[in-house]
Formats: structure tokens, sequence, C-alpha cells
């Protein structure tokens, strides 16, 4: 097997590497770009701890091949927070006790920065449907559905001052 | 393994062609990349289709949808006229894993992959689907209904790849739906499913109608005697009554993981009515 | 232990335990910088990988190595000979790693590879020839106690099992007082019915994961996501024959384990390749692994008995359970024949409980293990006995509930508990007496955990700047950090973001039993309060020599040193900052130690309402409304105890409705995977509405009670009770899935 180079743009950044053919974008994100906030909890889309954006559409980045990102806009974890500032997700996370472990957290908060990017005022039932391929253990998803409506709230907030 | 991601249909039937070990198509792969984790499938090639002009688009034909075979599941949710058209189809294939999945998985992949459980092929079975297959000799249409064989098994020859999917232009007063049962509420494989489509006629008689079944035999079920007590009826409690016996009668499933027979020859019957129900509402618009 | 008297509980008022700051990893976890267990690479590193039985039983005759052993990039493949004998009581323990002569599951570890990659280890595991002799199997706990079942462990059982009894059974248990016979008599009414429960895994929703370094001179360094660094260094010493104190274990970040992560499954595998090899060596678990050969829960299957009058008083109960465990002893039966009763007063009360052994994966803890299963067996016949004698389930449990002073079921007398409270609560909230709908039930069960204190050993040390470096050895599974940063807080009067909480690495700090049995916040919290009281201790004499007063003139408050009385001289308090700043003059560092086996945990219980409906066509069970009521002692951090009562609940939900080990015929593991393993998803659930109780333990400073395990207790017997109530008839088989469900809502017509 020769390895392929794949030009990406990652968190904003291009990036350049080199990937095995049969390579999952997981795989390359955690061990080639030391991008290891993204977490394999499963390998095989089931419980979207390795959820990314890639092209501004959530997916399971264990179930796309790392060549697949050549030309493509892949956005982690890791380019949540804008410098020292948190994306609001993130601080509602905190502040709402919304994770016990922390394993499953990076993949929901990418997941629900997707959804309040699509759907700024989801109701209880949209949240739970979409974040439905996100497993937690911990929590019962009580708390994260909580901050994540309240995080929604308080960006749509910040949305009418901007206005 | 190869990974090529060729920018024409005809480069890639040549790849598919050429190549003497296992060769795999790849549109979203949802299916494909958990078979290589388990080491179910071992590709020596495989063909990325989605750089190829046309993969990605829906586009109106003959009154129809004609859906490029790597349009995603998210895609498809989000355009208008497809969705008016054929909610049921859209909806099943909405219903086929999480948004991230959704993100990804395809029409096309789900009917290649031939699970008799695919959500999105009764739905499109019932609403009379074709399917254009690329291949070395050329191009074809075949009905959905053709395509798996049996479990995993499809009747595309080497080199043959689906390039579209084609819905027909939807009669006057007719309507589809597509229900499936899991244990859960969302990530689960389908238990049961039941694809309705039928149509009206002024009266509110019905004039048409397709019913078929998933995940209760080898291969999507038609279930033709379901479709012939709903024809001529005002899809009443007698004639949902009889879809539903119809639909038990026909069921074939096994004893698996995930369901029992009598479950799933008894659910059968149970989602068709709730299908044929929603499809009435529809068609009467 | 008693309540330190000037700092009861009683009269306390808290200023930082009670309230609910950000956890302090909180901004490693939601930025993705936090470490776990895969996270974590070394230069030179090899993968190692686990070559896995397919057979659920079969002896090896023989194992070829060579074909592997000669692909390139490959550095070293070992079996169980490789470890030579090992000490009797870490026998099982590498038996379940690696087989000896014979798999006993499906998944059973046989060789393990070191390699430069994946792809090679991969290659390297097909090149391996296992030459097995199949045997019979057996993964069915009822199958395994037949006499002529296939036999696992040719010793048999202990003394406990009487003669002509299946060798599969281990150990027999039994608990009680009185005599359940004469209570039946007494009855007006008596049920008896069997239960059955399938096996749960604790669905961690991280693999284990482990980094290891063995070194020619014995030194080694291992770093992995495990409950109890600790444990994983006392037990791969042994393995190995290392010293302990030559084996340094650092605990990763952890992403679940509910109990699944107190034991090994790969870390003495990794030791010895990176012996082998001279090079680090990594491993991490497949989520197939992980349910293949981690140790999932016990599957039982029981028979109760329990007489009521028609006034509601449980005359006599009797209940035989039977927990496989996998193909080792061990299984919790003892822990649920204990717990099951232990709510309520009873004068004839007996429980005898049978260790099985089967051909599946050792059984580890689960949350409460082997309560859940239990306490649905015994409140299910409750529930039962309430409805046919038209008598209201709570009020029922109440009039029977045990008290201060009840010789518990399973033999202690009880001191101060809460049972009676979470039954108060229920009956009080609207919830109880929220209308339902057609095809709708409620459900209610009360549940029981003893929890557990143990070893434990803080360190705090006061910096020059004030600030406070607290030590703790439990790894944070969710939210101890902030709780131990608070109660230092609290104890030493200093504002909550002046303490850092660290977690140190065995090499670092004394022993620290695994982060299990609901301790932590007890005994380390507990700790913690005493090792801050020693730094308080060492900063009051600090003070008295700067003001050349006697050490016992100066007390602590809020903060401050301060002269204890007017006799004792005019001095204005010194903060804890100024006297750290003066610390280099007046002895050197200061620093606080707390060393103890912590006693006095505390039982604690909980009672659970649950509404449900069932589509009585399809037999799917949704959850509408969840209520819990739990005992917590005090709350140190609300709403991380409020995420206790959630996630127990939840879990509960998930065994009680879709979570099972499906074995087929062929003794294989059907499910070995989120898709068919089916944990809730979002969209399954309520909001989960919790009740916190605060019935003071008086066996911690400020009255803490674990609330971590309780929490799991009831949700299988409230489900069943609720979907019961709904569906109109009694399921008795857990996980109620829908087949089941509309099979006996069917045979019911």
């Amino acid at each position: 097997m020769s390895q392929i180079h794949v030009s990406t743009t990652i968190n904003g950044d291009a990036t350049e590497f080199l990937c095995e053919p049969d390579e999952t974008l997981l795989d390359a994100l955690r061990d080639r770009l030391g991008l290891t906030g993204s977490k394999e909890g499963c390998g095989t889309g089931d419980c979207g701890a390795c959820s990314v954006t890639v092209n501004g559409r959530l997916v399971c980045s264990c179930l796309m091949l790392a060549a697949e990102a050549e030309d493509a806009e892949v956005t982690t974890i890791e380019g949540m927070a804008e410098g020292e500032a948190l994306h609001p997700l993130q601080r509602k996370f905190i502040e709402h006790a919304a994770l016990q472990c922390g394993i499953c957290t990076p993949g929901i908060l990418v997941a629900a920065k997707a959804l309040l990017e699509q759907n700024p005022a989801p109701t209880e039932t949209e949240a739970r449907y979409w974040l439905a391929g996100n497993l937690c253990r911990c929590t019962g998803y009580d708390k994260i559905i909580r901050a994540v409506m309240d995080a929604a709230a308080e960006m749509r907030g910040e949305m009418r001052r901007a206005s | 393994m190869r990974y090529e991601a060729p920018s024409t249909l005809e480069n890639a039937v040549a790849l598919l062609a050429g190549e003497s070990g296992s060769a795999h198509v790849l549109a979203g792969g949802t299916d494909l990349l958990v078979g290589m984790k388990s080491g179910f499938t071992e590709p020596d090639l495989i063909v990325d289709i989605k750089r190829i002009d046309g993969m990605h688009t829906v586009t109106q034909e003959d009154g129809g949808w004609r859906i490029g075979a790597a349009v995603p599941g998210i895609q498809l949710g989000e355009h208008d006229g497809v969705k008016a058209d054929w909610p049921g189809v859209v909806e099943a294939l909405e219903l086929i894993g999480s948004t991230q999945i959704q993100g990804r998985a395809t029409m096309a992949g789900n009917l290649c992959n031939a699970s008799p459980a695919a959500d999105s092929v009764p739905a499109m079975v019932a609403a009379d689907a074709t399917v254009r297959i690329a291949g070395p000799n050329g191009s074809r249409d075949i009905p959905v209904i053709e395509v798996a064989t049996g479990p995993g098994q499809t009747s595309l020859a080497k080199g043959e790849i689906v390039e579209s999917i084609f819905l027909p232009a939807r009669p006057v007063r007719s309507g589809d739906a597509y229900l499936r049962f899991i244990p859960r509420t969302e990530m689960d494989i389908a238990v049961v499913g039941c694809g309705v489509s039928l149509t009206l006629d002024e009266g509110g008689t019905c004039t048409a109608a397709c019913v078929a079944l998933g995940a209760v035999a080898a291969t999507v079920l038609l279930v033709e005697d379901a479709a012939r007590v709903l024809i001529g009826t005002a899809v009443d409690d007698a004639a949902l009554d009889a879809l539903a016996a119809a639909c038990s009668a026909a069921a074939k499933p096994i004893d698996d993981k995930r369901g029992t027979v009598a479950f799933r020859k008894k659910v059968s019957g149970v989602l068709a009515r709730r299908a044929a129900k929603i499809a009435l509402e529809r068609a009467k618009g | 232990m008693a309540l330190d008297d000037k700092l009861g509980v009683k009269d306390r008022t808290f200023k930082i335990v009670g309230t609910r700051p950000n956890r302090p990893d909180g901004i490693d976890k939601v930025t993705g910088r936090a470490r776990f267990g895969a996270d974590m690479n070394a230069p030179g590193m090899l993968t190692g990988h686990v070559l896995r039985s397919p057979h659920p039983h079969a002896r090896i005759r023989a194992i070829d190595t060579s074909k592997a052993e000669a692909l390139p990039g490959v550095k070293a493949v070992i079996t169980a000979k490789d470890f030579g004998h090992v000490p009797d009581d870490m026998a099982d323990v590498l038996d379940h790693c690696l087989a000896g002569d014979k798999v006993l599951y499906d998944g059973h570890g046989v060789a393990a590879i070191a390699a430069v990659s994946p792809a090679v280890a991969k290659q390297a595991l097909k090149l391996i020839d296992v030459d097995y002799e199949v045997l019979p199997h057996v993964t069915d706990v009822d199958a395994a106690m037949k006499p002529d079942a296939p036999v696992i462990r040719e010793a048999g059982g202990d003394e406990t099992v009487p003669d002509g009894m299946s060798k599969n059974a281990m150990h027999r248990f039994e608990f009680g007082h009185g005599d359940p016979e004469t209570g039946f008599g007494e009855a007006d009414l008596v049920i008896e019915r069997s239960f059955r429960t399938e096996a749960a895994h604790q669905g961690y929703i991280e693999p284990n994961a482990c980094l290891a370094t063995l070194a020619p001179d014995g030194q080694a360094e291992l770093w992995c996501c495990t409950q109890g660094h600790y444990a994983v260094r006392d037990m791969c010493a042994a393995i190995l024959g290392l010293d302990k104190g030559m084996l340094r274990v650092t605990a990763s970040e952890i992403g679940g384990g509910f109990g699944g992560k107190t034991t090994v499954f790969i870390e003495p595998i990794a030791l010895m390749l990176s012996k082998k090899t001279g090079r680090p060596v990594k491993m991490v678990m497949t989520r197939d692994e992980v349910f293949r050969a981690s140790g999932p829960t016990a599957s039982t299957s029981s028979d109760v008995k329990i007489g009521m009058t028609k006034d509601g008083t449980i005359t006599g109960a009797f209940a035989e359970f039977r927990y496989q465990g996998g193909a080792y002893p061990g299984s919790p039966v003892e822990f649920g024949a204990m717990a099951c009763f232990a709510p309520y007063d009873l004068k004839h009360v007996k429980t005898v409980g049978w260790d099985v052994v089967t051909n599946r994966p050792k059984q580890a803890a689960y949350r409460a293990p082997g309560a859940p299963m239990a306490a649905f067996a015994t409140e299910s016949v409750i529930d039962e006995l309430c409805q046919k004698l038209g008598l209201d389930p709570v009020e029922t449990r109440l009039k029977n509930a045990a008290s201060e002073g009840t010789k518990s079921a399973y033999g202690p007398t009880f001191p101060q508990i809460g049972v009676k409270a979470t039954l108060e609560a229920a009956k009080a909230h609207p919830h109880y007496a929220a209308p339902l709908g057609p095809n709708q039930g409620r459900g209610v069960a009360t549940g029981f955990w003893f929890n557990f204190g143990g070893n434990t050993c803080v360190s705090l040390n006061v910096n020059a700047d004030g600030t406070v470096s607290l030590t703790e050895g439990n790894p944070d599974i969710g939210g101890s950090r902030a709780s131990m940063t608070m109660m230092a807080a609290e104890e030493l009067g200093i504002p909550y973001d002046r303490i850092r909480t660290v977690i140190a690495d065995t090499g670092s700090l004394g022993l620290n039993d695994v982060t299990d049995g609901s301790r932590v916040t007890f005994a380390v919290g507990l700790s913690t309060i005493k090792a801050a009281r020693d730094a308080i201790r060492v900063m009051c004499e600090r003070a008295a020599m700067v003001w050349g007063i006697d050490p016992d003139a100066v007390e602590w408050e809020d903060g401050h040193a301060k002269p204890a009385g007017p006799n004792a001289g005019q001095f204005p308090p010194m903060s804890l900052a100024e006297i750290a700043a003066q610390a280099s003059n007046t002895g050197g560092p200061i620093a606080g130690h707390h060393e103890v086996n912590a006693e006095g945990a505390g039982v604690s219980f909980a009672t659970h309402l649950v509404d449900s409906e069932v589509d009585p066509e399809t037999g799917a069970v949704k959850t509408l409304r969840y209520t819990v009521f739990q005992d917590a002692g005090k709350a140190v951090h609300p709403s991380y105890v409020e995420g206790q009562f959630q996630g127990g609940a939840v879990q509960g939900i998930g065994w009680a409705l879709n979570e099972e080990y499906i074995y087929g015929e062929d003794g294989k593991l059907q499910n070995a995977g989120f898709l068919d393993y089916r944990v809730p998803v979002a969209s399954d659930l309520p909001m989960i509405d919790t009740v916190i109780l605060e019935i003071p333990n008086p066996g911690h400073p400020y009255g803490v009670r674990g609330v971590g395990e309780t929490s799991i207790v009831p949700p299988l017997a409230a489900i069943a009770n609720s979907v019961s109530n709904a569906a109109g008839v009694r399921l008795t088989d857990i996980p109620m899935s829908p087949p089941k469900v509309l099979e006996a809502i069917d045979a019911a017509g």
C-alpha cells in the first residue's frame, strides 16, 4: 500500500498529510495531526464521539476515509473556541454540569453546534433527535439537553443584539 | 488496497471492471467502512464516486426526480420538491442512522448494500422507482426491486455502478408513506419496515396501490395481495384489516437478535395499516 | 468515626458546599484537550493487539506463532505461557486476559502481538495457528445449573455446594433471619414468581486503552484509563513479578467506567509486550473487544415468594438467586441476596444466592453490582401483592420500611437511614398524583446500596502565594475534582478558585482504593477535610510562632488564624496567604495529610417513580416521566449529585427495556457493538427529575453519603411495574424488549 497525499483545511488551517488508503479521517486526525479531541468510541458510526463537520455537514470521522478529505473544509472540537473565548455551548456545558466523564463531550458539542447553525431555535424534541447519534452513558442526557437549549437561547439573544 | 476518486463515470466503470480483486464503490461509505472495520470487507480497490459530475445533483425529469447516487440523506431531506412529491421515500431515507450518518449515507448505497432491512428500499419499491446502472456495456434502467437478489447480493455485474435513482412523476391524488419498527427511537436497524403508496380517484376510491415490506424476507417483498385488497375500496377499516392480514401472511421472516417470527409477522400488518393511513391522508391532500 | 462536634453538620452552615461552581477540569473537557486513555503516545511506540478465540469453549492443543513472528514489522508475540507462574489470587485475572489451557468464552484472548503498525498486527494475527479441541459450551445460567451441563471448571464448587449439583455452581450464600414459612402462614396472600435478567454491559463510551513501558531493570510506567490505578499497579505487579514501587501507574482522564474499569484486560499484556520488545507498547481495545472480552455484569434467574396481610404488612419473604458471572467464580449474587430486602423491616426473611459459571467473559462490577436484578425480582412481587390486595404501593412500602434500629435483612442493625424519607417524598410529589392516559402505567420501586469507604490518602500543600494544591489518588469520573476542591475550600475558608486538585500517580501518593462503591465523595472527601484540618493545625502553629503565643491559643476562622480569645493576646487575624508567605521563615512548607481506611460510609436508599406507555400492537415502551428520590446525606455539588441520580436511572432504563447480551446457539455473542447493544439515545428519554434528600451520614464530617450506585437499583423494578400496569400483564423477563412485551400482551389475551 502506498500512502496518499492529502491537502485539506482543518479548523481554518491549510493542512497536508500522508495517509494509508484505508485509513479513516479519525485516525488521521488523531494519529497524524495530533488532534485527539475527536474520540473513537466504536469505529462504526454508532456513538458519535468522533463527530466533525466536513464542508459544513456533520459526519462521523470514523466512517470517512482520510483520503476523502482532499480539498475539504474540516472542523473539529479543537476549532470550536475562538482563542480564549469559549463557544456558548462549551460554556453552557460547563455551567450546567452537562458532562461527567467528558469522553462524549467533544462529539456532542460539535453536533450541537451544527444543530444550532441550521436551527437556532430547536424544540427539546428536535434537539434530542438531532443528538440521537451521540451516545452519553453518564448523564442520561438531561443536563446536556438543558445546556443546548440554554446556549441556543443565549445565542439567539446575541444575534438579536447584533442586528 | 487502492483508493481512486475518478472524475468521470467512464473511468469509474473502467477501474471497477479492470480490478481483479475485490472492488467496492464508495458513496457515503456508512456501510463500507463498517464492514472494513470489522474485517468482514477487505477491498483491494475502492472507487470514490463523489468527484464525478452529476452524482450530487437532484434534477427534475419527466415530472419525476432523478437523484444522483452520491446524494446524502440530509441533502434529499432539504429538497422541497422531492419531499413534496415522495415524502415517504424521503422519510425512509432520513430514518437511516443518526444525523451524522445522514450527512453521508445515500439511497443508492442503501440499495446496493442489499440489506433486507434497508429502510429506503420498501419506500422506493412502493414508489415504483427505477435505477440507472452504468457499466462497461453502457447504461440500463431497472426497477428498484430487481437490484437486491439476497442479503448482501445484487444483480449488478462486474464493473457496474448505480448512477442515479429515478422517482417517477407522482400521480394526482396519491400519497406515500414509510414506517419501520425499531426498539429505540433512533439508531436501530428496522425489525420490520413497510412502504405504502396509493392513488385515489375523485370519489376517494383507491385506484392503484403498492405495498412493500422490509426485514421480513431475504429481500424486500412487494406484497401484491396487499395492494389488491386496497384497490377499489375507500381504504376504510375493513380494507385496512385486509391489508394488515395480507402483509402478516406475506411476511416470511426469521428469528434473529432483532426480532422473532411471530413479532415480525404481526408488526408487518400493524405497520402496513398505519403507513396506509398516512398515505391515504397525503393522497387526500 | 463520630461527627466533629465543633463543626457538626447539624449546626453548620456551609458557604461553598451545596453550591454549584464550574468544575475545574471543565475547559479541558469541552475543548478536546483532556487526555483520555488512547490520547497518549510515546516515541518509538509499538501497537499491541490480541488474537481472540472464535469458540466459546475449547481446549488449546497448540499455538504456532512462528509465521507471525517471521512477518516483518512484528516485534513480539506472546501467550499466557510467557507470564510463567503467577500468584494464585491473580491466576483468574491473567487467565481472563490470555487463556491458559482452555478458552472459556467467545472473544477470550489467546495470544498477543506487538507490531510497528495496526496493519502489520492485523496481518500477523491471521498468521497465528491455534489448534483448538472444541468442547461443549453453556452460556445460560439455568442451563449451567443442570447436573449434566457442560463443565467449565473441573474442580467444581466449594464446600457450600451440596453434592450432586452442577459443577458450575461455585458457591452458595444465605442471609436472613426468622422463618419465612412461618411468615407465609400469617399472610393473607402469598405470591411466588420467577424472574430472569440478561447481562448488561457498563457501556462506557471510552474503550479500554493503555500505554506501557517496562525496562530491563524492572522499572515500569503505565498510562491507562482505569477507575483505580493503584489496583492496576498491584495486579500488574503481581502478574509480572514486579515490585509495586517500581511500577508507576498514571490514570488518564477516564471516559466512563461504572465498575467496568476496576480490573485489567490489556494492561499486563502491554507490559509484557514492552518487556519483550524493549519499546513502549500502546493497546486500545476495539468496541467489539470491549463487549466480548471485558467484564459485563451477570445474567440472573430467580424465584421470589412473599406473603402479605390485607393491611399490607409483609409477613415473610424468601428469594433464591442464580447469577452467572462468566467463566470464573465471583458473580455479585452475594450483594444481590443481601441488598434486595434491605429497605424493609422484616420478621421472617431469607435469601439464597448461587454463584454460577458459564462460557461468558468474567463479569466485572457494574454500578451497585448485583442489586438491580435482585431488586427487580423482589420489588415486582411486592408491587403485585399491592395490586392484588388493592393497596397503595408507596404506602405499603412505607408501612414496612426499615428505620434506625431495624435489624436489616442482611444482618447489621441500621443507624439513621433515609428509606422512609424517600418514600414520603415520592408520596408528596406531584408526579405521584398526576393523571395517566390510556395504555399508560405508573411504577414505583425502592432500592438500597451499601456504599463503601476504604483506603484513602490525601495531601494538601499550601503554596507561598496562598493558593492550595490538593493531591488525591482517585480518577475523576464524574466531577469529583470539583467536590474535593469545594470541601477543601469550605474547610480552609478560602475561595474555590484558589485551590487546584490534581489526581496523583501511584508514585506520588499512598494507596487509594478504586473509584468504586460510591466511595470517593465520602472517603476522599473525608480525607480532604481532615488533610485541610491538618494544614490548619500547622498554620495555627505558624501564626502562634509569629505572635509568640501558645499554639493552643490560636484558632481558625474564615480562612484566618486568630487568637482564640482575649486572654490569648491582641493580634489582627492572619490570612492563609499571609501565613503561607512567611512559611520559609516559620519552619518551611506547609502541608496537611490524611491517611485512613475509612469506615462509616453510610448506606443509601432511593425510591423511583416512572410512567410508561405501552403500544399494545407492537409492545414498544416509551418512558414518559421519571422522578428519582434519593438520600445523598449531604449534596456537596448538587448538579453532580443530580447527574448521578439521572445517569443511574437512565442506565437502568436501558437495561430494563433493551440492553442485553445475546448469545447464539453457537455460544457466540451476536451483538458486540452499539448498533445492537442498545443503550438509550437522547430521543428515547424524558427529562429525569430528581429530588435530593439529605439525611446526614454520621460517619462523615459534613454528613455525606455516596450517591453513585443506589440510583441504578430501583429502575429495573420500577419500569417493570409501570410496564406491567400499562400492559395489564406482569412482565418477569428483563429486558422487556418489544417482542417479549407483545408476546405477553397477546398471551394474556
